[in-house]
């Protein structure tokens, strides 16, 4: 942001007093940086010509540029970014525009344009602790959000009436209007540019500092910050059955040379798998004998801004089951797919097992749910949801047609499994920054996580760290207990990963705290202070809060009145209503809804009913609240103590063995993320306490010393003076 | 000169204090930074940096830590006070040698002084009516320590030293009680039930040097005493799980993990599962809070083994208390006269009943007296039969039940309904037999006491059949009978009633039709505290659990 700006300063002197609008501090902090950028621009044309005499010829104004006014010349500008992301799936694109809207002129490398934020496997957003992410980047100002809410084909309520932090929106989305709508709004955001290419290789400095990414056709793009978001495409390879091919996703090729690449620097890479199921002709399934499955009547959205509010006609899910014959079939040959034929040692994630892995360990199951989802309202493709396989293609019709209602179907597409490169995220700090690299940010799948929520949580975070990292800023982490991205970062960063990483409620240790329907009130204040948050969206959601606070203060001052109110709710909750009860209090009483409210008319009808679900929230399970929050203040304040960086673990004999171990490998940041990191015990965690206590002593003893010494001899020198 | 080093030292301060600032309050340096940006943003931006940058340097460009407070709970929350670390109790006089004169319990932390409060009941003359306690630091208070059930434990001096006058900076009660190690025990006891939590070995120490209490070189000293006592500790815990203990324990907790499971495994993966019989998991969760209550009453049972019980013998002067104390005891503890009043003070022996230990106390006689110090002697007197477990009432067969006896029953019954709530068994002593005129009033009076049994301290006779009927009384026998012979230790006690208070908490949820999530707030709370007994964690063996047991996953 800061290169543009100047950029414009130099340039225009028409535009100098608009710039000028901006603090003066803004003006002093950019000439310093154009001066910079200028040195930078000669060390990176050495380096070019030294690399490849054809982009010589493309520098060579530069190079007969001065340090000054190298701005001016726009060939190079062309070439330089503040944030390269490569990679144009769910974490790409909130990485990408994340990064332009704080202003950053951002570049999305991508291997094919037509396929950005493509849903390759379940064309689904949301579920259990999925749709808490997909609320807390809207709240931040993401887009996933949005684009759900925009595409969806239908949407449900999961665990309504279990409580109001496990309950979950899950929308079934259009895959080609998902990618079609996110593509037209990458397309049109300001200061973001869109190029294919294939990154083989990073730029990296002289400081271990990231300048930018060289590709296969041998461009070279630069900018100080660069987000790599590879998806399964690192090195993928696909298979169906014993057969394999290279490739990121059926039908399209992966990317070779980064892994390699990136392994030279220092980083570790590992594999990971996974799969997705066969999808079949609609057209040829009959769904006469099938259970429907319908969306909800009263939709839900995931979009904080109400502009997103708009129902759609919805379609229908279908529940078939696994037969005898479909057991048969697996059990007859099980030694055709790979874990159990012996040539793919890699097995799947054990949320997301294949059908022959169900059959075969919950063998006392005589049949297994499979749903039927739809994949588009113009495509005839549909999602066999449970069924992914690493049968052979030539068994999977077969097999597919064991179902009921799928006895005569024609298979569009076959399952199969992908293997792809990931790098350990203990490589990574909590901003998602890479700690061998500066500047270089992973999201998505490369930090061995699955799901598009997942990917676009990251996404949004690298995003605004690379745009912070390339404005000069301080890099945003989320804490653990500040949100489900929070949490989601720390287990990816801590902890040890055996299969791809998928969120789960039980992964929050406070997720009372963070749900929802406070996503907003947790994150948007905080996407309003990174710049996210546009006047309109706080507008709306300052009136939001408003509106709640006032709506919390009327019931708490207001009696209950004597009449037919009492009556329902002493009928509804089973309880004796006391004469002094407010309003409040009856709200706190089981199953009394704030639609009793209405109903007697003591409701307030300014209010929406996400307001009214968000109020009754706040007051029925108030007690729950208070009691989760006092604990994890009173956790917080010793878990976010931060290490020192430079820490020499090995030397602490007062650790275990394994603690030092895993302490050196992953480096923590915090006391709480230590407390985290597998093998390091509590008696671990208290001689760590001690050790930093000595040292500080030792240094504050130290500096004492040197300070006295250095006084003495200034005392005696003054004495000798005096003396003389 | 004598500036400069007063001056570098402010500058180190005030860095330092910088440094806490912007880890306890991430929101407010942001302000700052935003606010004054010339000041503050070339500090942070690597671009201006001049010296080389590593990798080392590029961590602390990451300052911004948020922990964002919910907007709609904020104002309250910031009012209140955040404590920062939990408050911890210990004996901290020797245990195992000869009892000394007093002991020691103390508390330290930022709820030491509402705990205190909790159990700590002043008796001073100008605020007789106020039963809070209000402390001031340094002040010594004499008054009583109470149990849950506001039973009066033990007579104790409670000395507040209030943060940062105190051993670990931190706000300490300490609670001198009784040197005995059944009254420590108790009082610490009671401090757990209210709300502390027990001491690691070493704590105080670690928290005073953390709190910059003690200097460098007692540090290595603090990490090597903790390292080898938490060793010794966890041996130690490992030797003290008994078998049926332990596996009890450990069924609770599978329990607690198999209902964490069913419900975690729904809320994750919604409409993969059959629903959950709710009802079921309410009657499993019923059925564990009848076990706990149940292990917490073998843990009664076990207390008596360990703290034994305190039996206050009382009477009129010269019924013959003291002969009753040295010959139960088989020693010269009590000094024994014709003279009326002899015994001034509360004079203690030990013996053991079936295996129990319990401490005898013998009284001065009561009576209303002008001696002063005699007078002390049967306010003492009355103290100690209102802490007592069992109270044993002497009467001399030779002058049989005279009128005074009476009175004194009735004060001891008067008492006993002022100060505990729960029954006290009495056991009446019919001493002096040898010298018996008739036994007819025995019938009369015998309604008032639990048993009754005749003696003669002299010889000896009878004694046996004291120690058989308190036997009966305080059910001694069941502990050997039922087979459930194990010893629970304060920490492991201690986890018990936490996991009970969140299964109460539970069953409480329950009724109130609060929704399913919540149960699992309560039930990982459970888990946990057991989980601290066995030493096993909770988190990842719940996720574990649900992909072994459901078939999970599309």
């Amino acid at each position: 942001m800061a290169s543009t700006l100047c950029l414009h300063v130099t340039r225009f002197t028409t535009q100098f007093p608009i710039c000028c609008r901006r603090s003066t501090a803004w003006f002093i902090d950019d000439t310093r940086r154009q001066l910079l950028h200028g040195r930078c621009a000669r060390r990176w044309c050495c380096r070019l010509s030294r690399r490849f005499s054809c982009s010589l010829r493309l520098r060579s104004p530069v190079s007969a540029c001065s340090a000054q006014d190298w701005n001016n010349c726009s060939d190079a500008e062309d070439e330089r970014y503040d944030v390269i992301v490569v990679g144009g799936g769910h974490a790409g694109c909130e990485a990408a525009l994340a990064s332009a809207r704080l202003g950053a002129k951002t570049l999305l490398l991508t291997l094919n344009i037509d396929r950005i934020a493509w849903q390759p496997c379940n064309p689904a957003v949301g579920g259990p602790a999925k749709s808490q992410l997909v609320h807390e980047v809207d709240a931040l100002g993401g887009e996933i959000g949005k684009m759900a809410d925009k595409c969806y084909l239908q949407k449900r309520v999961l665990n309504a009436s279990r409580g109001p932090a496990v309950r979950a929106l899950r929308a079934q989305t259009d895959k080609r209007e998902y990618a079609s709508e996110m593509k037209k709004v990458v397309e049109s955001a300001p200061n973001l540019s869109i190029r294919e290419g294939m990154v083989t290789d990073i730029l990296v400095g002289k400081n271990d500092n990231v300048e930018g990414v060289h590709t296969f056709f041998g461009m070279n793009f630069y900018a100080p910050s660069v987000v790599l978001t590879t998806g399964t495409f690192m090195s993928g390879k696909i298979w169906i059955g014993r057969t394999s091919m290279p490739a990121g996703r059926a039908g399209e090729s992966a990317s070779h040379g980064l892994t390699e690449n990136l392994q030279r620097f220092g980083f570790e890479a590992g594999q990971l798998k996974t799969g997705t199921p066969a999808r079949v002709d609609s057209r040829t399934v009959d769904f006469s004998g099938l259970e429907p499955q319908h969306g909800d009547e009263e939709t839900n959205w995931f979009s904080f801004d109400p502009k997103y509010h708009i129902t759609r006609e919805q379609m229908c899910c279908y529940l078939t089951r696994t037969t005898k014959k479909t057991h048969q079939l697996i059990k007859e040959n099980l030694h055709e797919t790979p874990t159990y034929g012996g040539w793919v040692e890699a097995r799947g994630p054990r949320y997301c097992p294949s059908i022959e892995d169900k059959i075969v360990r919950f063998q006392d199951k005589e049949s297994h749910q499979i749903f039927l989802e739809p994949e588009g309202r113009s495509v005839p493709e549909l999602y066999v949801q449970g069924f992914s396989t690493g049968l052979p293609e030539r068994l999977q019709l077969q097999l597919l047609r064991t179902l009921p209602g799928l006895e005569n179907c024609s298979m569009l597409r076959p399952a199969y499994a992908v293997e792809y490169d990931f790098l350990p995220a203990y490589q990574c700090f909590r901003s998602l920054m890479t700690k061998k690299i500066e500047g270089l940010f992973f999201s998505g799948q490369i930090n061995g996580t699955t799901g598009y929520e997942e990917a676009a949580a990251q996404g949004i975070v690298s995003g605004i760290n690379a745009a912070r990292h390339a404005d000069g800023k301080s890099l945003i982490v989320l804490e653990r207990e500040s949100s489900y991205i929070g949490t989601l970062v720390d287990d990816l960063v801590t902890k040890d990963l055996r299969e791809p990483y998928r969120m789960l409620t039980s992964r929050s240790e406070h997720r009372l705290l963070l749900r929802s329907d406070n996503a907003d009130s947790r994150l948007t204040p905080l996407g309003r202070e990174i710049g996210l948050i546009d006047d309109y969206r706080w507008q709306v959601y300052q009136d939001k809060q408003a509106r709640i606070a006032e709506e919390k203060k009327r019931l708490k001052t207001i009696k209950v009145p004597a009449g037919d109110l009492v009556a329902d709710v002493e009928e509804v909750s089973g309880q004796p209503v006391k004469d002094s009860s407010t309003l409040e209090s009856i709200l706190k009483k089981p199953h009394v809804h704030y639609s009793i409210l209405d109903k007697h008319g003591y409701g307030n009808v300014a209010l929406t009913r996400i307001d009214k679900e968000c109020i009754e929230i706040d007051i029925k399970y108030e007690g729950f609240i208070m009691r989760q929050q006092t604990q994890l203040q009173q956790m917080a304040m010793q878990q976010h103590r931060r290490l020192p960086d430079n820490l020499d673990y090995y030397s602490m004999t007062t650790l275990s063995n394994e603690a030092r171990e895993k302490l050196s490998k992953v480096r923590p940041q915090t006391l709480g993320q230590a407390s985290r990191v597998g093998g390091v015990s509590p008696a671990d965690i208290t001689a760590l306490l001690i050790i930093l206590e000595s040292n500080r002593r030792r240094v504050e003893q130290q500096k004492w010393h040197q300070e006295t010494s250095a006084l003495a001899d200034v005392s005696q020198d003054t004495m000798k003076a005096t003396n003389a | 000169m004598a500036l400069v080093p007063s001056f570098s030292y402010l500058l180190s301060r005030s860095r330092h204090s910088s440094v806490v600032r912007d880890s306890v309050f991430p929101k407010f340096s942001i302000a700052l930074r935003k606010r004054f940006p010339l000041f503050f943003c070339r500090c942070y931006g690597p671009a201006d940096n001049h010296r080389p940058i590593t990798t080392v340097e590029a961590a602390k460009v990451e300052t911004t830590l948020i922990l964002k407070k919910d907007e709609r709970f904020g104002s309250r929350g910031e009012t209140e006070q955040v404590t920062s670390s939990s408050t911890i109790a210990a004996i901290v006089t020797s245990l195992g040698g000869p009892p000394g004169g007093v002991g020691i319990v103390r508390l330290s932390g930022p709820s030491a002084v509402p705990i205190a409060q909790g159990v700590f009941r002043p008796i001073s003359r100008k605020r007789r009516n106020k039963s809070v306690w209000l402390p001031s630091s340094h002040v010594v208070d004499y008054g009583f320590v109470i149990d849950s059930q506001g039973n009066a434990i033990d007579e104790v001096l409670a000395i507040p030293m209030l943060a940062p006058k105190s051993y670990t900076r931190e706000d300490v009660v300490e609670l001198q009680c009784h040197g005995s190690e059944v009254c420590m025990r108790r009082v610490l006891q009671a401090c757990l039930e209210a709300g502390a939590r027990l001491a690691e070995p070493g704590e105080f120490t670690l928290r005073a040097f953390l709190n910059g209490r003690l200097d460098l070189s007692q540090a290595e000293s603090v990490a090597s005493l903790i390292s080898s006592k938490s060793k010794s500790a966890a041996d130690a815990a490992l030797a003290g799980i008994q078998g049926g203990f332990s596996s009890m324990v450990k069924s609770l907790r599978a329990q607690c993990i198999e209902l964490l499971t069913e419900i975690e495994a729904r809320l994750d993966f919604d409409d993969e599962m059959p629903p959950l019989d709710e009802k079921s998991v309410a009657n499993m969760i019923r059925r564990m809070l009848l076990d706990v209550d149940d292990a917490l009453r073998t843990a009664n049972y076990d207390k008596l083994l360990q703290f034994g019980l305190q039996l206050a013998i009382v009477g009129r002067p010269n019924v013959g208390k003291s002969s009753l104390l040295n010959a139960w005891s088989k020693s010269e503890r009590a000094i024994v006269t014709d003279i009326a009043g002899t015994t001034r003070d509360v004079v203690e022996a030990n013996v053991s009943v079936a295996g129990v230990p319990i401490t005898l106390l013998d009284t001065a006689g009561i009576r209303n007296t002008d001696d002063t110090v005699e007078k002390l002697g049967v306010e003492r007197s009355e103290t100690a039969a209102a802490g007592a477990d069992v109270i044993v009432m002497t009467v001399s067969a030779a002058e049989g039940w005279t009128p005074e006896d009476g009175e004194l029953l009735a004060r001891l019954k008067s008492n006993k309904v002022a100060r505990t709530s729960s029954h006290v068994p009495m056991i009446l002593v019919v001493n002096k037999m040898d010298r018996a005129i008739s036994c007819e009033w025995l019938e009369k009076v015998s309604s008032s006491f639990t048993k009754h049994v005749l003696t003669c301290a002299v010889t000896g006779e009878g004694i046996a059949d004291l120690e058989s009927s308190l036997v009966e009384i305080m059910g001694l026998n069941d502990i050997h009978s039922g087979g459930r012979r194990w010893t629970v230790n304060q920490r492991q006690f201690e986890q018990l009633v936490r996991a009970r208070e969140a299964l109460v908490r539970l069953e409480l949820s329950m009724k109130e039709a609060i929704p399913i999530d919540f149960w699992t707030i309560d039930l990982r709370e459970a888990a946990l505290a057991l989980g601290r007994i066995t030493g096993e964690d909770v988190s990842d063996e719940v996720l574990a659990n649900i992909f072994g047991r459901f078939c999970i996953g599309k």
